[in-house]
């Protein structure tokens, strides 16, 4: 990575342009050039997103395990028609070519299999089934009102962590 | 009845799903954003206790964006709190209620079951297995899987990715075995 820093940090400039590790969605490829408050559409993002996964009860505890026990189809539909919606607009951009907002060409990161997606995939599975919440609604939860899930939040953290500092050893 | 008591009412899935799956064009469009969100688990420890683990050791400055989002997912459970709550209790499955019951669960006021996941639970074996051990493995194998429900199932394999598609029967798989088999173990604690 070449770290020349030559615009001054409150710019939130992106200087990087070295192509990021293929196999991890977890950066931003794009090119952030806009002054930092532009950034503020990422938070009303979020605040739709977060009103739409509380109003499904895509948070709630019950309807998850509904899910797991097979006793809903709720859950099922909700993910299986968002995957379908994702589907076609990514075909859609794909086959028109859709720019970004700033003219930018939309980039989409592949992944490579490693066998963290079965091993990491089945622990997630089980954490899931324990609280009742997977990463986004964690922190619709807290918003919502149940406080307590900070504590499940920071642990996440923690799980985050000892993930990154055990990476290397892991199969 | 109002527009406001209509949208208080729980969202279909046929609503909720597809409004879901629009997140990921609109944030590539925006900006040119993989939709995920296990993903600020990273950022977070990355900008506050890197300790020089590698992995950790990365510009997350620049996925502000993804740490924005979340604050929203945040802000926008707690409007819906505020302004757009369902009088309601939750309308779960009879068998779950039955199964519940048998647990001492039986309040469906809120979207958690406020007699597990309260601050006092934290002091009982069942509250802290449910909290903070679930917490850490949603933590743990979202990361070692590379993605959570968000990056994997909606993201990946909006996108095709064969991985993704792995990763996602492989956390529905552990969800299965673990809410059938373990569950019931851990809630009669």
């Amino acid at each position: 990575m070449t770290n020349v820093e030559v615009y001054p940090k409150t710019k939130n400039i992106n200087t990087d342009f070295e192509t990021r590790s293929l196999d991890s969605s977890d950066f931003s490829v794009g090119q952030e050039e806009k002054p930092s408050w532009h950034m503020i559409k990422y938070l009303v993002a979020g605040i739709l997103f977060g009103i739409i996964l509380v109003k499904s009860e895509v948070i709630s505890w019950f309807r998850i395990q509904e899910m797991f026990r097979l006793q809903s189809f709720h859950m099922f539909g909700v993910i299986g028609s968002a995957i379908v919606v994702g589907m076609i607009s990514i075909f859609l951009i794909k086959k028109f070519n859709i720019k970004t907002v700033s003219g930018e060409k939309i980039s989409l990161p592949k992944k490579t299999f490693h066998k963290g997606q079965i091993y990491g995939g089945l622990i997630f599975g089980f954490g899931w089934a324990m609280t009742g919440a997977c990463p986004g609604p964690l922190y619709a939860q807290i918003g919502n009102g149940a406080t307590v899930v900070v504590v499940s939040l920071l642990s996440a953290v923690a799980g985050t962590w000892v993930y990154g500092y055990l990476s290397d050893k892991l199969p | 009845m109002s527009f406001i008591d209509w949208i208080r009412q729980p969202w279909p899935w046929y609503v909720a799903g597809p409004l879901i799956g629009l997140t990921v064009p609109l944030l590539l469009i925006l900006g040119n954003k993989t939709f995920g969100i296990s993903s600020t688990l990273r950022h977070v420890c990355a900008a506050v206790i890197p300790a020089n683990v590698s992995f950790f050791q990365y510009e997350w400055k620049k996925e502000l964006w993804n740490l924005l989002f979340v604050a929203g997912v945040l802000i926008g459970g707690f409007l819906v709190a505020l302004f757009l709550s369902d009088p309601q209790p939750v309308q779960i499955n009879p068998k779950l209620a039955e199964e519940l019951s048998s647990y001492g669960i039986s309040n469906y006021q809120s979207l958690v079951p406020v007699e597990v996941f309260n601050w006092p639970a934290l002091l009982t074996a069942r509250g802290l297995i449910l909290m903070v051990a679930g917490g850490f493995l949603v933590g743990f194998g979202t990361r070692y899987a590379g993605g959570c429900t968000s990056g994997h199932a909606i993201m990946g394999l909006s996108n095709l990715q064969l991985p993704s598609l792995v990763a996602t029967i492989s956390f529905m798989a552990g969800g299965f075995i673990f809410a059938n088999l373990v569950i019931p173990i851990i809630m009669k604690l």
